[in-house]
């Protein structure tokens, strides 16, 4: 009785019969387009918070910025889609430093960049380069913020983590939830916390718990079935 | 030495008190008349003294003979504030009280708008209190005695207690307490019409501190009570305290404190707590102990029993437990930890077929449950109660004849203490019986109880002043009254704790209380306190006091969820985190989020005394349902809290290595050690024993630093890294109190033979900087004491105002704060504080560093070809303590691992 091996690869994400890469560090690589899509940004969220007297440390767009730098390193995109949320609140985009500005800038440089709008972000203005717009068709896959459900969706919005519980141990990560037709992103802003995929939220998106919490963890990825997390 | 000896001092104690004294057949102690003297003389004084010395009255003794002055002169007279506001009680009536004489009334401060004239009735012997309200009001009085207590319980009791002697010698106090459940309406009159004497917690004085009132209040304070200092003190209240005493030398110069402490190291430095310290020079207050304890009999449970292993549980013993509760009147049992309470308790209750009225007591249990016990006790209706150090210190208990202390005794002077809890009388032995839960802890029940016999004490240093709570001071002395950096540096200098701050620091935390104290200087414009032209520091807006007021403290608790038991469901409910069961059910306290977050729907644990299975989290709510298991299936929701002391441990190294002591251990354990030393090692008092042996199909290294658990984790997290590179492949480890066991794919015996591994540069200080360094970046331990720094020092809130969403839902994860400021700005000033605090805290660094470097060239090993009898109980904790490094790839690979299982699976039953 000689089991095929299956193996389950832990680095990819499939939608509607397009394959992408998943990052380590919360983005998806789409090869044949040579497209990357990070979600949930929230960058200037330090000095959003400043501004109402929790004097967060001023270093989470330089960090952000600094992590889609590597991962644009890693892949070389042609295109970048920045899933909605880009900046924490309307006005954020205004206190982005001229260094940070210049950091943005040079990721810019010969690709083509889109910045979906977003509920936090969501009239941006045209100084920033790059293209805005509410969502964005390529072949069978729908790029767009607020996920609805649709068959062949990339959305974001939602923040997804997903925790593993063993022996009395938790272990809790951001994490892509995707069941084959659908998927929604982690956010990948560093300060941006989770919504645990076991909410109701999730559930409105994928109906069943037959979805996969594709989890970051330190070194590599990990596709956990959704009802296995807690 | 005889008790109650009478010393006839009557220039201390007026006539009354000595009638009032005698008519209650007492006469004052030797120690009490001392404190008088102190008083007497303007000096300071730390009373040491045991419970059941009358430490308290002591303590209040000189107030009480200073406000009551001459007797007949405190005629009772209509309080100049009658008909307004007098809600206060049967303690509300105010009656004159006169200055003692030679000592002039406090100057009043001035006041805003008030000008400093003094009442015209403040000649002679006119009264001292209050004649009118109001901002621009002249007022005349503030508080005598400040009364500070670590419980706010306790703070009550007190009141009760003075009560009596005030009533019956008819004295003209008035005595209010002020803590945290003091309605808001007493509180605005205690800031206008204070009373004599206020007993309150060192937060509740933060608060008064920052008011605008703190100047009012307080220059007329005379003397400042400070009970159960030595609790106090080895924790982050006591910085805060000890900031607000500078604080009150400053606004009342004649100040005198009376610290009361039980038995300590180092009643020279605790002394120095009680009196400002000058630049550059160590000044300690007085000290007068109170002799005249009768020693305690403390014994080692005899047990007939089978001594086990390893655990904590002494189930071995549960019977002779009961037998003792049976064959006493009251019996309190110590256990360690709350988990220990709850299970001991249930295994009484199961046995009790006598019905004995035995009672369960914790700090997670619900308030009203817990406050049920206390008076039950405090009634005599209870034949024992089981309980953790939540009844370590204060109230008193009445008739407890036999205290209990179940497993390891920690440290001979908090053994001391619980010990006490037995007999409140002075002049009465204690009776206490240790029951050791494994056979390591025999050892240091044994020397626990020459360490008594001894009166040696091991309580920890005074503590260096941290930085996070001096950030919250510097905020709450914004919120009071502008300051001017330099004075306030010289002011918190005079603190104990903070003698030694360094301009650095001190500039560093008032930047970091401004505006972040960032590198990048971009939040200038969102500065809480802000320089004004004189260059004093004041807050920029209103609501900069109202956070500090909401979040003052420094007690920072694991997010507590409520438990609540709901009639069973299957408990095996798949429908997501709502699950089916029902809402509502009884309280029945509170457990750490942490732990919670660890569990699996259906899986069981022991709380308020039964196993209760986990069904559901919503919000804050945890839904728990009767389980009819008898054992848990988690087994521990916390681990040991005090680490064993480093006093301890070296007596219990000393008697390893002294085979004739042997003799006074049960034959069970000298024929375990006597197995030891024939097999393997026994190790020496200086030496660090390693042994390395095969077992199963892994390789196994033990080593026996007697270090306590936590700074055993540490060494193991570091040491795992370390063997990692040397490609001894490890894959987890464990440690207890006593050793520390690592296990792994590579044969470190034969790697040693090699020379391919060295056990020097494996154990070599060094380890403390890379290593540890690397190791700090990611450990959840770490991102702890962050988070406790991130909070005192108000850079996140965890209290807000009324309209926003539950703390559950507001809380920012600090642990994305660290990783960010780590990287840009590691000499933050809050990572400074997280690291000082790890020295001696979760991680407990400094005392793993004292012990590798003893060690050094005194490293033990051996080789085994199976385990050794002393590895047994470390071995034997393999798989109950799951510690398997703080990677957390392993623990989602075995979650990743069921679905590839589950997909093959699919896969072989659809083809």
């Amino acid at each position: 009785m000689h089991a095929e091996t299956i193996t389950v690869d832990m680095s990819t994400v499939s939608i509607a019969g397009v394959t992408l890469a998943a990052d380590l560090s919360g983005a998806l690589y789409w090869e044949e387009q040579k497209l990357l899509v990070v979600s949930d940004l929230h960058l200037e969220k330090g000095s959003s918070y400043a501004n109402r007297g929790v004097l967060l440390p001023p270093y989470d767009t330089i960090a952000t910025l600094g992590r889609l730098g590597a991962a644009i390193a890693r892949h070389d995109p042609r295109i970048v889609i920045a899933l909605g949320d880009s900046f924490h609140d309307r006005d954020a985009h205004e206190r982005l430093s001229p260094a940070n500005r210049e950091v943005l800038s040079a990721l810019q440089m010969r690709r083509d960049w889109i910045w979906i709008s977003g509920n936090h972000d969501p009239a941006l203005p045209p100084d920033l380069g790059g293209t805005v717009a509410d969502e964005v068709a390529i072949g069978p896959v729908t790029f767009r913020h607020e996920p609805t459900g649709a068959a062949g969706e990339i959305a974001g919005h939602l923040h997804p983590k997903a925790r593993v519980s063993t022996r009395g141990r938790a272990v809790e990560r951001r994490c892509f939830a995707s069941d084959g037709t659908r998927a929604v992103m982690p956010a990948f802003g560093a300060y941006t916390g989770g919504l645990n995929i076991r909410d109701a939220a999730f559930a409105k998106i994928f109906q069943t718990l037959g979805f996969v919490a594709h989890v970051l963890g330190d070194r590599r990825m990990h596709a956990i079935a959704a009802s296995r997390c807690c | 030495m005889p008790p109650r000896k009478s010393v006839a001092k009557p220039d201390l104690l007026p006539d009354h008190f000595l009638r009032w004294f005698a008519t209650r057949g007492w006469s004052p102690r030797a120690h009490q008349l001392a404190l008088l003297e102190k008083a007497r003389d303007d000096r300071s004084a730390l009373l040491i003294a045991p419970t059941g010395a009358g430490k308290t009255l002591a303590g209040f003794l000189p107030t009480l003979a200073e406000l009551s002055g001459n007797k007949n002169a405190a005629v009772p007279s209509l309080s100049p504030l009658a008909g307004e506001g007098r809600g206060g009680g049967p303690t509300s009536v105010v009656l004159p009280a006169i200055p003692p004489s030679g000592q002039p009334a406090a100057a009043d401060l001035p006041r805003k708008g008030g000008g400093t004239k003094a009442a015209p009735a403040l000649a002679g012997t006119a009264p001292s209190k209050l004649v009118s309200t109001g901002r621009a009001v002249q007022r005349t009085g503030g508080l005598h005695t400040l009364y500070i207590s670590p419980l706010k319980a306790l703070a009550v009791d007190i009141a009760r207690n003075l009560e009596t002697p005030i009533a019956e010698m008819q004295l003209p106090i008035k005595v209010e307490t002020r803590t945290g459940d003091t309605p808001v309406s007493r509180r605005a009159r205690q800031r206008r019409y204070p009373p004599d004497i206020l007993l309150t917690t060192p937060e509740q004085l933060a608060l008064l501190l920052s008011s605008d009132d703190a100047p009012f209040l307080f220059s007329s304070l005379k003397r400042v009570v400070l009970d159960e200092l030595h609790a106090l003190v080895t924790s982050k209240r006591g910085d805060l305290l000890s900031l607000g005493l500078a604080r009150l030398w400053k606004l009342a110069p004649d100040m005198r404190a009376i610290g009361l402490s039980a038995t300590v190291a180092e009643p020279d430095s605790l002394a120095r707590f009680l009196v400002p310290q000058p630049v550059g020079a160590r000044v300690s207050a007085d000290i007068v102990v109170a002799g005249g304890a009768a020693e305690p009999v403390v014994e080692m449970l005899d047990t007939k029993e089978r001594l086990p292993w390893a655990g904590h549980s002494a189930r071995h013993a549960l019977g002779e437990i009961y037998d003792l509760i049976k064959a006493n009147k009251t019996t309190l049992v110590f256990v360690n930890t709350r988990s220990q309470a709850e299970m001991l308790f249930q295994d009484l209750w199961r046995m009790n077929d006598d019905g004995l009225a035995i009672a369960l007591h914790h700090g997670s249990l619900d308030v009203a449950q817990r406050r049920k016990v206390e008076d039950a006790m405090s009634a005599g209706k209870l034949r024992g109660v089981v309980c953790t150090s939540s009844l370590d210190l204060g109230v008193d208990w009445g008739d407890v004849d036999l205290v209990i202390n179940v497993g390891a005794p920690k440290g001979a002077s908090r053994l001391m203490q619980r010990i006490g809890r037995a007999n409140h009388r002075i002049d009465e032995a204690s009776r206490a019986v240790l029951v050791p839960a494994n056979r390591f802890e025999v050892l240091e029940c044994r020397v626990a109880i020459d360490a008594v016999a001894e009166n040696a004490q091991d309580t920890p240093p005074l503590r260096t002043g941290s930085l996070d709570v001096l950030a919250q001071h510097v905020l709450g002395c914004a919120c009071g009254a502008p300051f001017r950096a330099d004075d306030l540096y010289d002011e918190v200098r005079s603190a104990a704790p903070y003698a030694e701050l360094s301009r650095v620091d001190f500039d560093d935390t008032v930047e970091f209380v401004a505006s972040g104290g960032y590198a990048l200087k971009i939040y200038e414009r969102f500065a809480r306190i802000k320089q004004d032209t004189s260059g004093k520091w004041r807050v920029t807006n209103p609501k900069v006091r109202q956070m500090y007021r909401m979040n003052v403290g420094t007690i920072v608790e694991d997010t507590m969820l409520k438990v609540r038991l709901v009639r069973g469901g299957s408990g095996k409910s798949k429908k997501g985190v709502t699950g089916g069961l029902a809402r509502g059910g009884r309280m029945l306290g509170q457990i750490e989020e942490y732990f919670i977050e660890g569990l699996v729907v259906g899986d069981t644990f022991v709380f308020a005394g039964e196993v209760v299975r986990y069904g559901s989290l919503v919000e804050d709510q945890v839904y728990v349902s009767r389980a009819h298991d008898k054992d848990a299936k988690v087994p521990s929701y916390m681990g040991g809290k005090f680490p064993l002391s480093t006093y301890l441990a070296e007596r219990v190294r000393k008697l390893l290595d002294d085979q004739r002591a042997w003799k006074g251990l049960p034959d069970q354990v000298r024929e375990w050690l006597s197995l030891q030393a024939h097999v393997s090692h026994v190790p020496g008092t200086r030496e660090l024993m390693v042994e390395t042996f095969p077992r199963a199909d892994k390789y196994y290294l033990v080593c026996y630093p007697f270090e306590g658990r936590l700074a055993h984790q540490t060494l193991g997290m570091l040491l795992t890294r370390r063997l990692e590179r040397a490609r001894a492949r490890p894959l987890g480890f464990v440690a207890n109190e006593y050793a520390l066991a690592i296990w792994g794919l590579g044969d470190t015996s034969h790697m040693i033979r090699q020379g391919r591994l060295d056990l020097a540069a494996l154990f070599d200080p060094d380890m403390l900087g890379d290593d540890l360094e690397a190791w700090l970046a990611e450990s959840a331990l770490m991102k702890r004491t962050f988070r406790t720094c991130a909070v005192i020092s108000g850079l996140i809130h965890t209290r807000f105002t009324g309209e926003e969403k539950s703390r559950r839902q507001v809380l920012f994860s600090t642990d994305l704060i660290y990783d960010v400021l780590r990287k840009h700005q590691p000499d933050h000033v809050l990572l400074r504080a997280a690291r000082a605090d790890a020295a001696t805290g979760l991680l407990d660094i400094r005392r793993l560093s004292d012990m590798l470097t003893r060690i050094q060239g005194r490293i033990v090993h051996r080789e085994l070809d199976r385990v050794s009898p002393l590895a047994v109980p470390v071995m034997l904790e393999i798989g109950r303590e799951a510690v398997y490094g703080e990677a957390s790839d392993e623990l989602l690979a075995e979650a990743a691992e069921e679905l590839v299982k589950e997909a093959a699976g699919f896969q072989e039953t659809g083809s």
